[in-house]
C-alpha cells in the first residue's frame, strides 16, 4: 500500500510544482512570480516530508525547519522593493 | 480490543494524511493557474503552507513513532504559522499599492476609504488654506 501512496503523492506534488513553475514563467507581475516561488518552496518542503514519512529517516527535517523560518524573507524583500518602486 | 491491528491503522492514517497534504499542494497549484488576480491567488497559496504542512508533519510524527520528534515538528509548524502572515501582509500591501488587482472581483474595499482620507489629510497639510473636503471633490 505504501508504494501506491508514494506514487500518488509524487504525482500530486509534481503536478503542483509544474503549475507553480508555469505561473513563475507566465506571471503577469513580479508579485505573482514571487507568490508562485513561495508555493514552489512549500512543495519542495512537502516532498521532503513525504520522503521522511516513508523512509522513517528524519535527517532532512532540518531543511523543512529552515524553510519554515526563512522562507518568508524572499517575498517580504520583493514586496518591499515593488512598493518602494511604485511610490518613488 | 482483541483483533485490532494498530500497526495497520497507523499505516492507513499515515497514508490518508500524506495524500491529503499533497492534495493541498495540488489545490494551490490549480489555484495559481486558474484564479484571475493576485489577491485570489494568495488565498490559494496559503493552503499547503498551513493545512498541507500540518497534515504532512502529522504523518511524519506518526511514522517516526517517537515522542522525541514531536517538538521539532511542532516548531516547524509554529514558525510557518508565524511567518506566513508576514509575507502575505507584505505581498498584499504591495499588490494593493501597485494596483495589481481586479477591482471588479472585490466584494468590499475597506481600504479605499482609509486611503482617500489619508490622502485628503496629506493634501490639506501640504496646501495650507485648502480644506480637505473640497480637495477630495476636486480629486474626483
Amino acid at each position: 500500500m505504501m508504494t501506491v501512496v508514494v506514487w500518488v503523492c509524487g504525482a500530486l506534488l509534481s503536478l503542483a510544482a509544474a503549475a507553480a513553475i508555469w505561473r513563475i514563467m507566465r506571471g503577469p507581475s513580479l508579485l505573482d512570480r514571487m507568490l508562485a516561488a513561495d508555493v514552489l518552496l512549500v512543495i519542495v518542503g512537502s516532498a521532503l516530508l513525504v520522503h521522511a514519512a516513508m523512509t522513517k529517516d528524519l535527517s532532512n527535517i532540518v531543511f523543512v525547519l529552515i524553510m519554515a523560518i526563512a522562507g518568508f524573507l524572499g517575498s517580504v524583500t520583493v514586496a518591499r522593493t515593488v512598493a518602494a518602486r511604485e511610490q518613488g | 480490543m482483541i483483533g485490532v491491528d494498530w500497526n495497520q491503522i497507523r499505516e492507513i492514517a499515515i497514508a490518508v494524511l500524506l495524500i491529503v497534504g499533497c492534495l493541498m499542494s495540488l489545490a494551490a497549484g490549480i489555484g495559481l493557474l486558474r484564479f484571475p488576480d493576485l489577491l485570489s491567488r494568495m488565498h490559494a497559496a496559503t493552503k499547503p503552507q498551513v493545512l498541507g504542512l500540518f497534515c504532512l508533519l502529522a504523518a511524519v510524527a506518526l511514522s517516526a513513532g517517537q515522542w522525541v520528534w514531536v517538538p521539532v515538528l511542532a516548531l516547524v509548524w509554529v514558525f510557518q504559522l508565524l511567518t506566513a502572515p508576514v509575507s502575505a501582509h507584505m505581498v498584499g500591501r504591495a499588490a494593493y499599492r501597485s494596483k495589481h488587482l481586479k477591482e471588479a472581483t472585490l466584494v468590499a474595499d475597506d481600504l479605499a476609504q482609509v486611503v482617500k482620507g489619508a490622502q485628503a489629510l496629506e493634501d490639506a497639510r501640504r496646501s495650507d488654506d485648502a480644506p480637505a473636503e473640497s480637495d477630495v471633490e476636486h480629486r474626483g
